[in-house]
């Protein structure tokens, strides 16, 4: 106590130097800039945040949603009972559609049309009209308008995928060939519509592009989903409510808990090889069936689960609890007849967040065989759906971004739209229900 | 010397230089009207006391002196205050230059996470006091001293800040505080984390700071305020209902209020 | 009896066993449920659940460990008739006899043959894989008569299981549902006993997080010795080549990796970290209300939509920049992918992931902290560069790890993005591959599960799940002692 009275007006008001508040001093002015500076290395960081997310999405919108419309022939024909017994008669049956609907279609261009180009414009859909004859045989001998889908390159040159320039020395698609196409469409005969087929079909072979949809995948993803939902809450929602309202703090919690938090962190490919190893080759579930990619994503998404359960429980104050208690209700009474139901609305926002996780989730699926190839055909019910070949959404558009054929990342960014919009509207259903129903107390 | 009568007697009432003047201070937090007209003159070489019930606006008033009203975005601050003449909301005033001529303590001591040097260092470093590391060694033992722990922390000042008693940690604050050469130091209920004979040594150490400073404290304890303070300012609801010398707001206060407050019949 | 006809048996024996006791209880009471330990209900959850528990776990084991015994005796008879055979050779057979008896016994279910005929059948007399072929089961080669014999013993043994599993479940479950229902009296602690059998299925349910880790390792830790012992672990570990078959050495994955992640690091750090301080001392309430959010999208597109950003978007930029004939007229880059697009796009990724985890961090700083500083007449970036950085940065460390980790676990935008030429180089625009990227491609398509190529992949796997476990662990750790310093 000694030191400040052994050192009076060291440098008492005498000796202090009266600077004015009102002119800003060249210190002063020089730490302003470096905070200007500062804060503006914080401003930048943000834009540039932001603007990354503005060029993914600029990206996805340009390159995705062409995928959803396609360009189409439209023509009118007529197929007499002659000609359709003559084509069946032969032995390449579609390839003789194939020349009723050139023919035609030339016919109407006019008499200098070389119909070798109209064919590399229209691709080729004999096998569309063949089918379409041999069910509606009644149809014979009367006029039909169709609408059939171009060939890729043809769809490619008026979404601008495909330049004129790069055509030049192309046999597949020359300059010429375009200047019919261009007239074409502007007699009404090329039109652009809505497809439908991307959303509703199935994969398809490297022949037949145009034909490759997303629709099978989305019900592998459905079926994945359905039984990541089933088994991750009830899980997810025990596990936490034992951690969180009975487990006795002990060294066997505590290796639980790290557990989760760890699990949480591993990389999802780990997750892929767990179900390889063990649900494929030890316990001998089908490969490429939505059940073993379910139980493996339940297994990522139930520490997602668990953290968010647990922090729901938390957020309900010990007054409930305690009041439950007082009026003689036991433990697990007051958990599951008062805490659970508050903690309710906070629960299905992780978890719905928790799928949408797991619905976007790729790599693991690749290592059990739900590539985009297995994606053939849609399954005939439940069991089906369960166990029967099928790819997800993500691991769909994995396998069309690693196709050669362009058509096929057109497709894939088109894929990512449908998989975003899935998302979207999980996470829209999460914040409103947060929004709804949570509590502040 | 027994530091519990010493304040009475040494109690000088003669007229000094006014260092702040508050003239129709408003403040607004959101829609709540905080402080309502308060004008005070605050004096240089003095201890001015703020006392009153918690929540009567004593703590909003004193950040308003040194503008840290300002990292709440809700506040609104009506009115001029004036330090040696010049408004401290004057545009052209930059609140960082104030800070460091208007020091402050807070109810808690803050060190930082730092070495005990590098805390005390720390204002005269940014502020740019110090040419070269020994002048900075200089004003770190100088305030050190001001601060009354030099004694007990000169063999450790790489220590963590963190590391000492709640007294010296306040202790220290104050120290951190005097290194920037502040003129008025302004505190926030400085002793209410402190045990009495922390509390003792922090408020002999404020009787031997005003012979530079000009010292405004808030206290939630009349009898503390009656210990250091020559000036005594009164806060209820917002309002000042009465400033005056210490002694006569103690034994003859002119406000009702105040009477009701010293006698404990409101607070 | 099939696990489905069971489940309904033990079902319906459990629904009686709760209507059962539940009367029980209420005419022991005679009728006045005040004289009740427990409510009725819990004396007919309490029947319920004994009827059903410990004879679902028992269907569970028995399904878990019947093939197992099965495929040991099974193994026998063709190891007694070729004591030559290697691990591959038999798994090989094993799959034929596995085959053959399933389709045997489609064909029983169907109709087309019966169980004399099956079991009377020898190889040397009918054309088995013909008259299988006929009923719609392709076999990859023809039958020999030890392979039939093992489908015989397989088909035999597995028809004697099922049956006895039958039983043993339906006893444990008419058994359970006794106890309890003779157990059954006004006294007994009917709500005790449930709540304790809740308490234990919820404890298994947490369980499972344990139960998660020890499946992955074992998975892990099988499969690595196995292709250790294929392999030598010296080549492996220090090995500077990697080819796919023949030269499996580790470095240049783990160089890849690593060097991606770094710039991803690069990248990620410091836009997440000033974001981070901007949004949490900066930024105004309406700034902080939009800016947030929308980073944190970024945080929720799935990795696919990344990788296919890196080699449809940013890698051909890139290489208009910087590839032959590029805006600035070097020739760096040869093809799209790149170790630069990989770290390019993965630091996009991570931004979000470090400046939320670095925000909550810098807002647990205390605001004493601040007040202190600002009271000294530091300006806000003087408060934070030498107040909060320093008091955050523990938390921060910890951030960083486990973006670290999540950089070298990341997949889909190596796969993606990052080529698949393993090579030791310095040069960021050449196209190198991850140990992530290895895994992805060694385990899919046709591979024998037996050989050292697929069989890297676990080993693969195992270095990477030691690097990112010890990474988390060690975040993690430091996170919670930061937390703990403030709380």
């Amino acid at each position: 106590m000694t030191d400040a009275t052994n050192n009076p007006g060291a440098s008492g008001p005498t000796a202090r130097k009266h600077t004015s508040l009102l002119t800003i001093d060249v210190n002063t002015r020089k730490r302003n800039r470096a905070e200007a500076r500062f804060r503006s290395y914080g401003i930048a960081a943000i834009a540039i945040g932001l603007s990354f997310l503005v060029m993914l999405v600029w990206s996805i919108l340009s390159s995705g949603l062409p995928a959803f419309t396609r360009t189409v022939v439209e023509i009118e024909l007529t197929v007499t009972q002659e000609e359709y017994a003559a084509a069946e008669d032969q032995l390449f049956k579609t390839r003789a559609y194939q020349d009723l609907l050139v023919g035609s279609l030339a016919a109407e261009l006019g008499e200098d049309v070389d119909p070798e180009s109209v064919e590399r414009i229209i691709g080729s859909p004999g096998a569309m009209l063949r089918n379409y004859y041999t069910a509606n045989e009644d149809q014979l001998g009367e006029a039909v308008t169709f609408k059939l889908p171009t060939s890729s390159r043809t769809d490619g040159y008026f979404k601008g995928r495909i330049t004129r320039e790069g055509q030049e020395r192309s046999t597949f698609l020359t300059p010429e060939d375009l200047d019919l196409a261009d007239e074409m469409k502007e007699n009404g005969i090329i039109t652009s519509e809505f497809n439908w087929q991307f959303l509703t079909g199935t994969e398809a072979s490297d022949d037949n592009p145009v034909a490759a949809g997303i629709g099978a995948s989305v019900v592998g993803s459905f079926y994945m989903m359905a039984v990541v939902l089933i088994l991750s809450l009830p899980i997810g929602v025990a596990a936490s409510i034992y951690l969180e309202e009975f487990a006795p703090k002990n060294r066997f919690t505590d290796i639980i808990e790290v557990n989760i938090s760890n699990l949480a962190a591993v990389p999802s490919i780990v997750f892929g090889i767990l179900g390889l190893a063990f649900f494929i080759q030890f316990a001998g579930l089908p490969r490429s069936a939505p059940l073993v990619g379910g139980l493996v994503l339940t297994l990522m998404t139930l520490p997602t689960i668990i953290i968010s359960t647990r922090a729901a429980l938390r957020a309900v104050p010990p007054s409930i609890r305690a009041a439950a208690l007082g009026v003689g209700a036991s433990k697990m009474q007051s958990v599951f007849h008062h805490v659970l139901p508050l903690a309710m609305p906070g629960i299905l926002t992780g978890t719905i967040i928790g799928l949408a996780q797991a619905l976007g989730e790729t790599a693991p699926l690749l290592l059990i065989g739900m590539v985009g190839f297995v994606a053939l055909k849609y399954p005939d019910g439940v069991a089906e759906g369960l166990l029967d070949s099928n790819s997800a959404m993500p691991a769909q558009i994995y396998t069309w971004a690693s196709r050669a054929d362009q058509i096929f990342y057109e497709k894939a960014w088109g894929g990512i739209i449908v998989l975003l919009v899935f998302l979207l509207t999980m996470n829209i259903v999460a914040i409103v229900l947060r929004r709804r129903f949570e509590r502040r107390w | 010397m027994d530091m519990y009568d010493a304040p009475h007697t040494e109690r000088d009432v003669e007229q000094k230089e006014v260092k702040i003047s508050a003239r129709g201070v408003q403040v607004y937090y959101g829609e709540t009207h905080a402080i309502k007209d308060v004008d005070v003159d605050i004096e240089d070489n003095t201890v001015t006391a703020f006392i009153g019930p918690s929540g009567c606006g004593k703590s909003t008033f004193l950040r308003c002196l040194n503008r840290m009203n300002d990292t709440i975005d809700i506040a609104r601050i009506e009115g001029e205050i004036l330090i040696d003449g010049e408004n401290i909301y004057d545009k052209r005033v930059d609140p960082v230059q104030l800070r460091a001529k208007v020091g402050m303590v807070f109810q808690k001591a803050n060190p930082f996470p730092k070495s005990i040097y590098d805390n005390v260092a720390y204002g005269p470093k940014i502020h740019g006091m110090a040419k070269n590391k020994a002048e900075l060694d200089e004003i770190v033992e100088k305030a050190l001293r001001r601060g009354a722990l030099w004694d007990e922390v000169k063999d450790r000042l790489d220590a963590s800040g963190t590391g000492l008693s709640g007294g010296q940690q306040q202790r220290l604050c104050i120290a951190r505080a005097v290194a920037t050469e502040p003129e008025v130091l302004l505190m926030d209920e400085p002793c209410s984390a402190l045990d009495p004979i922390a509390t003792a040594q922090v408020e002999e150490l404020i009787d031997e700071l005003k012979a530079n400073y000009s010292v405004v404290i808030v206290t939630h304890s009349m009898q503390q305020a009656a210990r250091v303070s020559q000036k005594t300012a009164f806060f209820h609801l917002g309002n000042l209902v009465e400033f005056d010398e210490t002694g006569t707001i103690f034994t003859n206060p002119r406000d009702k209020r105040t009477e009701s407050y010293i006698t404990g019949r409101i607070g | 009896m099939s696990p489905f006809w069971i489940l309904i048996v033990i079902g319906v024996v459990a629904v009686l066993g709760y209507v059962g006791a539940r009367r029980r209880a209420m005419s022991s009471a005679s009728g006045n449920i005040r004289n009740l330990h427990s409510l009725p209900n819990f004396y007919g959850m309490n029947a319920l659940l004994a009827g059903l528990v410990p004879a679902l776990l028992l269907l569970a084991v028995w399904s878990a460990v019947q093939p197992i015994v099965i495929k040991q005796s099974v193994q026998s008879i063709i190891l007694d008739a070729n004591p030559d055979f290697g691990s591959g050779q038999l798994s090989l057979v094993m799959t034929q006899v596995q085959r053959l008896a399933e389709g045997l016994s489609n064909a029983i279910g169907a109709g087309d043959l019966t169980r004399e005929q099956v079991f009377d059948m020898r190889a040397d007399l009918t054309d088995v894989r013909g008259r299988l072929a006929d009923l719609g089961v392709a076999l990859s080669g023809d039958v020999t008569q030890t392979e039939l014999q093992a489908a015989q013993r397989y088909m035999g043994i597995s028809a004697w299981g099922d049956t006895l599993r039958a039983f043993a479940v339906i006893a444990a479950s008419l058994l359970g549902t006794a106890i309890a229902f003779v157990k059954t009296d006004k006294d007994y602690r009917a709500r005790n006993a449930v709540e304790f059998m809740t308490r234990m299925m919820l404890l298994t349910a947490a369980c499972i997080a344990i139960l998660t880790t020890v499946g992955i390792v074992l998975s892990l830790v099988f499969n690595t010795v196995e292709f250790l012992r294929l392999y030598p672990a010296w080549d492996f570990f220090f090995g500077t080549r990697w080819n796919g078959t023949s030269q499996l050495g580790l470095l240049p994955l783990l160089w890849g990796t690593l060097y991606i992640s770094i710039i991803a690091l690069i990248v990620a750090v410091p836009i997440g970290l000033f974001a981070a301080i901007y949004l949490s001392e900066y930024a105004s309430k309406p700034v902080r209300a939009f800016a947030k959010p929308a980073l944190e999208v970024l945080a929720g597109i799935p990795t696919i939509v990344y990788g296919l950003f890196a080699l449809l978007t940013v890698g051909p930029f890139l290489l208009d920049v910087f590839g032959d004939g590029g805006a600035l007229g070097v020739d760096w880059m040869s093809g799209a992918t790149a170790v630069m697009t990989a770290g390019l796009v993965m630091g996009i990724m991570l931004v979000p992931f470090v400046s939320s985890l670095s925000d909550d961090i810098i807002n647990a700083v205390p605001q004493a902290m601040r007040d202190g500083s600002y009271g000294l007449g530091a300006t806000q970036s003087e408060t934070i560069r030498q107040v909060i950085l320093p008091a955050a940065l523990p938390g921060i460390v910890g951030a960083i790890l486990l973006a670290a980790s999540r950089a070298i676990g990341e997949t889909m935008i190596v796969v993606l993005g990052a080529g698949a030429a393993a090579r030791l180089s310095m040069n960021p625009f050449e196209a190198m591959t991850t140990v992530t990227t290895r895994i992805v491609s060694q385990l899919t398509g046709d591979a024998d599960f037996t050989s050292p190529e697929a069989l890297v992949a676990f080993a693969l796997g195992m270095t990477l799940f030691v690097i990112t476990l010890g990474l988390n662990v060690f975040a993690l750790y430091i996170v919670r002692k930061y937390r703990e310093q403030y709380e």
